[in-house]
């Protein structure tokens, strides 16, 4: 299963508005302490071991 | 001296070696009588291989040290003589619970599988081990143990190492086919042969306490991370025998080794522990730090090395003594092949290629632990605090919370003594695992399969009439034993885990592990895996 990065999000405004809402009220620790939840929990969804590789090397800035 | 135990001094005795001054050639000489090396030589002497141990103290183990025994090191003991008694003295658990500030994050069980003789776990002090190995070895006329015993010097022959040694009655000289360093994880030997030995150093130091109470805690494995009494570091509380408690806190790099020793600082951690005024007696104190590291080859010349002479691991998942345990096992047999000249000298170079593979196994697993208990920054101690604080309520976090991932055997799978596989099978067997073991019956009385496969080779065949009881390649011969007729499978178990049919054929190493296997009985086949076993 290859790393989806076309848009995939139906109402991809609504969902990025529902995610900085969630941390509208937190300290920077707390927020920071849910995105470590929130990647851990999606991680485990999409559970593919080649498809979190080809995730992490992207968000860590290097060329896929 | 402890409340619970009284040690053992062993008495110096010279030589008739160093009497004569004429250095003498020994097949085998151990140095370091700590559990690794006791294991060696009675692993030898098991075999038939007179050795002779040399340690530089007369006495076991200070302190509890090394306190959990996985079932396939337990194995290993019950094969050379002493694993009974470790099972009937030490204490069996199954149960681990892991705390996450004051509550409990989730607890696993160990489950062990009905049907082995050995238990997942026991918890043992050290020094009962070493004590009961000791007395197994005053009982070889086998081995020479020799105590006061230290070496200083080591030269290397093509055929033999030479030791210089120092008793209260000077230095001699002594000489060795081959040398055993168990000498612990500062090895003197490793140093005299110049050899390398990296991996990861961790800035963190850890205080270990045993103590002394009557509790009515079960014998579970409780692990803390974070908990109300030690805030930001990490806890352990851990049953051993005779009400002895093995405590263990994190204390960070800044801790003074010397002040964070002393009982009045000890005393206070303990009670906030505990959290009551029960009564308790210190009996040992230790500061530790650790490093997760493998010497680059486990053999210069004729000098071997195993157990924490050639690596080591962080406490955590109990594979230090473990591990080293498993380095005897793969050694002895080979040792004794190779001075019997029925072996070529390549098997002994597969003992690096078996246990340093093994070695990066555990090392893999120990740094894992060790980057979960200690992260190395605040956004690695966040991901850890978030699978904790996910595991409570969240399935998924569970196996990721990594508190010591238990010592369990590393198959050796891709082994050059392995013969791979030409048929199918299915289950946990495969060349290069350790044999499991099950309940087998004959002569009207129950035992266990591990029991009766015997010290050398041997070629196990599922009910059938084999057409030779015997398969020899050169010197080396596989003794043939047939389920049904030799012994029973008494509750099935053993050809469930060997997916066995009328006819399924293992060749199993003497170090109970698997060679190779087949469907039918050929003789010719079992002669080539042999032959390929013993590096011939």
């Amino acid at each position: 299963m290859p790393l989806n990065t076309r848009p995939n999000i139906p109402d991809h405004d609504d969902f990025y508005q529902e995610l900085i809402d969630s941390q509208r009220d937190m300290s920077e620790a707390q927020a920071e302490m849910m995105n470590a939840r929130l990647i851990l929990l999606l991680a485990n969804h999409i559970g593919d071991r080649e498809t979190l590789r080809e995730a992490i090397r992207l968000a860590g800035g290097k060329a896929s | 001296m402890l409340k619970t135990y009284q040690f053992p001094q062993f008495p110096y005795v010279q030589s008739d070696e160093q009497k004569s001054g004429r250095p003498q050639r020994h097949p085998v000489i151990v140095v370091g009588a700590g559990p690794i090396g006791l294991a060696m030589a009675l692993d030898l002497a098991s075999r038939g291989i007179r050795c002779t141990v040399l340690d530089d103290n007369n006495t076991v183990s200070v302190g509890s040290r090394a306190v959990c025994y996985a079932k396939r090191p337990l194995e290993i003991l019950d094969r050379i003589g002493v694993g009974e008694r470790c099972v009937a003295k030490g204490v069996s658990w199954k149960v681990g619970k892991v705390f996450f500030r004051d509550r409990l994050s989730y607890q696993f069980d160990l489950l062990p599988e009905a049907g082995h003789k050995m238990p997942a776990m026991i918890n043992l002090q050290q020094y009962y081990l070493e004590e009961y190995m000791v007395e197994a070895i005053m009982a070889s006329p086998l081995v020479d143990l020799r105590w006061n015993h230290k070496v200083t010097g080591l030269g290397q022959a093509d055929d033999h190492a030479v030791l210089t040694v120092e008793t209260p009655d000077g230095v001699f000289m002594t000489e060795a086919d081959w040398v055993i360093a168990c000498d612990g994880a500062n090895s003197t030997l490793r140093s005299m042969v110049g050899a390398q030995f990296t991996g990861h150093f961790f800035q963190d130091r850890f205080l270990i306490a045993d103590i002394v109470m009557k509790a009515e805690f079960p014998a579970e494995r409780w692990f803390w991370f974070d908990p109300p009494f030690h805030r930001n570091q990490s806890a352990l509380l851990h049953k051993q025998s005779d009400d002895v408690w093995r405590l263990d806190f994190q204390l960070g790099w800044d801790a003074d080794p010397v002040e964070e020793k002393k009982p009045e600082r000890v005393i206070p951690r303990i009670k906030a522990m505990l959290g009551d005024e029960r009564d308790f007696e210190l009996e040992w104190v230790s500061i530790y730090q650790f490093a997760c590291r493998r010497i680059d080859n486990f053999r210069y010349g004729r000098v071997l090395f195993a157990g924490d002479a050639a690596h080591q691991v962080s406490p955590f998942g109990a594979r230090g003594a473990n591990t080293g345990f498993q380095d005897t096992d793969n050694l002895a047999w080979k040792l004794k092949l190779v001075l019997a000249g029925d072996a070529p000298e390549q098997l002994i170079d597969s003992y690096h290629e078996e246990r340093a593979f093994a070695a990066d196994d555990n090392l893999l697993n120990s740094t894992r632990s060790t980057d979960f208990i200690t992260p190395k920054s605040p956004t690695s101690r966040r991901f850890r605090d978030a699978v904790l604080d996910l595991a409570e309520s969240q399935a998924f976090a569970r196996p990721l919370v990594n508190s010591g991932r238990l010592s369990s055997p590393t198959p050796y799978l891709k082994s050059s003594l392995n013969t791979p596989d030409s048929e199918p099978f299915s289950g946990r067997m495969k060349p290069g695992t350790n044999c499991d073991d099950a309940p087998v019956r004959s002569a009207g009385k129950d035992g266990w399969f591990l029991n009766r496969i015997g010290d050398g080779f041997g070629v196990l065949l599922f009910g059938e009439t084999p057409p030779v009881e015997e398969v020899a390649h050169g010197g080396v011969s596989a003794k043939v034993l047939v389920v049904g007729r030799d012994f029973a499978d008494s509750e099935g178990l053993l050809s469930r885990r060997y997916d066995a049919r009328p006819g399924t054929t293992y060749l199993i190493r003497p170090d109970q592990h698997v060679a190779a296997r087949w469907r039918s009985f050929d003789i010719g086949k079992i002669r080539a895996a042999l032959a390929r076993a013993i590096a011939a």
